[in-house]
């Protein structure tokens, strides 16, 4: 057994915290959320040319051909930093999708331009809020075109193409829309993190392309290896927060010594480590599956993701409240973390949603 | 990044399984092995000395010691999938950890060779059962506070003081103590560090009898013991040196061991609970409790695996080797709670006591979402707000809980008499509490 990354990972890892430590201080996100553009464009440039999107792409379709582990450091680094990038729509929703149910005609077709950041993607399967995500949906696909209406769709506004989950016959499947069409009516929607905005996809008989593997099955087989890379972005985020909070209490004096040392504080970061440590084990092994057993990763998936959900919304509230009185106010960062957790806490299904679908599967029949 | 036996791993895995088959009966289905010293009475103490033994002569025993004092200089995974195999198997419980895992390490590295060659090989083979004498009622959390004196006497020292908290001090033959030397040096420098006979005249040993009845722990009274000269582990005044390597290999040692239900086995009754005719996993406020207990299971075993990984590589573990402790307890005490009132929600549903059938969620505590990495502060406020509808729920009435009160009573009761014993008198050794 060997329960860590190996040093070339480690090292990507170091070369890509160095690079957004310098290209992407929390004030980027700050600046998306204040100002009128979608997502950081710069930003966005620069991680497509440094190759961070072909990551897991194999090389025969335009990728790096590093593998699940790699680009899951990436999701570490780029939630540590907040990034403002529709990065997780592409890469771990569309990119994803189309390598889990593209024929190999089809990912040679779109993988390429996603892979070098030329095109964004995005996933579109939320309909009635509340309901299971592939299960009694009113989007349909009828003689190759697409109708129905999507909700709360990741980075909706500026994707190029979305990945939607629909209903064919009586049949789940995954279709792709281009979504620069006039039967496509994008409405971007208000939300608590605009430097992750999202938006309602409207399709009028857009034209689109089922892909090869559809199904229940590959629909939440798609999920899980998001909710794994989700993962690994919420981990980073909670442990910036936690960094940050750390860093503030140990400077901030009252009565005359530095607030992490009276014992309320200490025990209040014990337990944020403690949810840290435990939600970091369980994504290192969420990302095990992803790469080398997906048998596992029906379980791994989903315990990796309840676990970092709930620790980065900890992480941020905890951080509000250790800061004190400028905790609330706009001009400290602590907003921004919280906004982040609580959209990557629902942007694939609440915890409770994961929890419910965890237990279904431990407890459940073999096919559940 | 790999979490499957590598091949080596497997091959050992399997060795391992083939001997224990050959040589131990497979536990029933459901049934667990007795926890690590619980209810250590005579006959519970030689046939863990005898299957010791047997481990031994296979080869089987203190895995990561090094060839030269009998082990296979084996990296920790090795411990981890012996237990592992062990584990399945209906073995007596083990009586050796505390020496093999913690003070035989620290004799490999302070000890004279001697000491190596006297203590080491009757250690690894269950001659000699060890415990260790370190915390004092006034010197826990600050050890190195300790009073307990050893004043030299020609080749001997003489010892004087009060130890607790001591595992398995009546039944072991030796004990590893620290002692003050030096009473005006800086107080982690006056500390020595003896090997004490548990036989010598001048011990007693005092029974502390827990909340359950039994009594695994001691208090330990030195009267004008003598220790010789030799038995001196380290420089005089040099022993919290010693102490520390205790105590690292103690913090690795511990956090997997932990008596109590397991995930699975919660599984298992939420499985076949019925409540209404349906299994309780089918209750969403029953799942999410479940997904909760799953995900601080999951996060502690893997969080051990990363611990193990270091180790493995030389790596001295930080600060996460502390998670297994502040996490492990509390985890397995909620979900034994769970469990019991569990059973008791599904018993008042089967009498028609609650209001709309399956809604488990009106019977369960309050407080039954807790979140990952919240401890003591959320748990506090669940007491307070848990305090008032606990006892009502029939508890008062010794009803739906794994342990009934009468029993309880008849425990605590058998218990009663508090018996002081004498290592001289060690063949009453029967009349441990709970030893029955």
């Amino acid at each position: 057994m060997n329960f860590d990354f190996s040093e070339d990972q480690k090292l990507l890892q170091k070369t890509a915290r160095e690079y957004l430590e310098k290209h992407c201080p929390v004030a980027t996100a700050r600046a998306v959320l204040e100002g009128g553009e979608p997502f950081a464009r710069r930003l966005w440039a620069e991680i497509g040319e440094l190759g961070w999107l072909a990551t897991a792409v194999p090389t025969s379709f335009g990728g790096a051909g590093f593998g699940a582990l790699e680009l899951c450091l990436l999701a570490y680094e780029l939630g540590r930093a907040l990034a403002p990038v529709p990065f997780s729509s592409t890469a771990y929703l569309a990119i994803e999708a189309l390598l889990v149910a593209g024929s190999e005609e089809q990912k040679a077709r779109f993988l390429p331009e996603l892979a070098t950041g030329t095109k964004i993607g995005t996933l579109a399967f939320v309909e009635t809020p509340g309901r299971t995500p592939f299960r009694n949906l009113e989007t349909r696909v009828e003689h190759g075109r697409l109708h129905g209406k999507k909700l709360v769709v990741p980075d909706a506004v500026a994707a190029d193409l979305a990945v939607v989950v629909a209903r064919e016959g009586d049949r789940t499947v995954l279709a792709v829309a281009e979504l620069a069409s006039d039967r496509v009516r994008r409405v971007p929607l208000a939300s608590i993190d605009p430097s992750r905005p999202v938006g309602s996809l409207e399709f009028r008989g857009a034209s689109c392309e089922v892909l090869a593997e559809s199904g229940e099955d590959v629909v939440a087989h798609v999920f899980d290896r998001a909710a794994a890379l989700f993962a690994f972005e919420q981990l980073g985020g909670a442990e910036r927060a936690f960094a940050s909070t750390r860093e503030y209490c140990l400077e901030r004096y009252a009565f005359g010594r530095p607030v992490a040392s009276f014992q309320a504080i200490k025990h209040r970061f014990a337990d944020l480590f403690v949810g840290l440590e435990l939600a970091r084990s369980n994504a290192y092994y969420a990302a095990w599956a992803l790469a080398e057993a997906p048998e596992e990763l029906r379980f791994a998936a989903p315990n990796a993701r309840i676990a970092a959900s709930e620790v980065f919304e900890l992480a941020s509230t905890e951080m509000i409240q250790l800061h004190g009185g400028v905790g609330f106010t706009w001009e400290y960062d602590c907003h921004l973390f919280y906004r982040r957790a609580k959209a990557l806490g629902l942007v694939l299904g609440s915890p409770r949603f994961w929890k419910d679908l965890l237990v279904r599967r431990l407890a459940g029949p073999a096919d559940s | 990044m790999d979490f499957r036996d590598t091949p080596e791993e497997a091959a050992f895995r399997a060795e391992a399984r083939a001997w224990l088959e050959k040589n131990a009966r497979a536990l029933r289905p459901g049934a667990r092995r007795a926890a690590t010293q619980s209810r250590a009475d005579a006959d519970t103490v030689r046939r863990a000395k005898e299957w010791q033994a047997r481990k031994a002569a296979a080869g089987w025993a203190c895995l990561t010691w090094p060839r030269e004092y009998g082990g296979r200089s084996l990296p920790p995974i090795y411990s981890v999938i012996w237990n592992q195999e062990e584990s399945r198997f209906d073995t007596p419980p083990n009586l050796f950890a505390i020496g093999q895992g913690m003070l035989g390490p620290t004799i490999m590295a302070h000890g004279t060779e001697e000491q190596k060659k006297r203590y080491l090989p009757p250690m690894l083979r269950g001659e000699e059962i060890w415990c260790q004498l370190f915390s004092e009622p006034g010197a826990g959390s600050d050890l190195a506070a300790l009073r307990t004196s050893a004043v030299r006497d020609g080749d001997h020292w003489v010892l004087n003081g009060q130890k607790t908290w001591t595992s398995g001090a009546h039944y072991s033959k030796w004990g590893m103590i620290l002692t003050r030397t030096d009473p005006d040096a800086p107080k982690h420098e006056g500390i020595t560090y003896f090997i004490v006979d548990m036989e010598s005249p001048g011990i007693e040993i005092r029974p502390i009898r827990q909340m359950n009845g039994e009594a695994n722990f001691n208090e330990v009274f030195f009267t004008d013991v003598r220790v010789p000269d030799s038995n001196r582990v380290g420089e005089v005044n040099g022993g919290w040196k010693a102490a520390l390597t205790t105590l690292m290999n103690e913090r690795a040692a511990l956090g997997s061991g932990f008596a109590g239900p397991t995930f699975e086995d919660l599984l298992e009754l939420c499985r076949t609970t019925l409540v209404d005719g349906r299994p309780a996993w089918e209750d969403a406020s029953v799942r999410v409790r479940l997904a909760d207990f799953y995900v601080r299971w999951k996060g502690l075993q893997y969080t051990n695996y990363r611990l193990l990984t270091a180790l493995s590589r030389g790596t001295t573990p930080g600060p996460e080797a502390s998670i297994g402790k502040l996490v492990a307890a509390r985890l397995r005490q909620e979900m034994a709670s769970f469990a019991a009132d569990l059973q008791e929600a599904a018993r008042r549903a089967s009498r028609g006591r609650v209001a709309g059938g399956r809604n488990l969620a009106a019977v369960l505590p309050r407080g039954s979402r807790t979140p990952v990495g919240r401890g003591h502060r959320r748990d506090s406020a669940q007491h307070h707000r848990g305090a008032g509808a606990r006892p009502s729920r029939g508890n008062s009435r010794g009803q739906g809980h794994p342990l009934p009160a009468a029993t309880a009573r008849a425990r605590l009761n058998a218990a009663g008499e508090r018996p002081r014993y004498r290592a001289d008198a060690r063949q009453k050794l029967d009349k441990v509490p709970g030893a029955r």
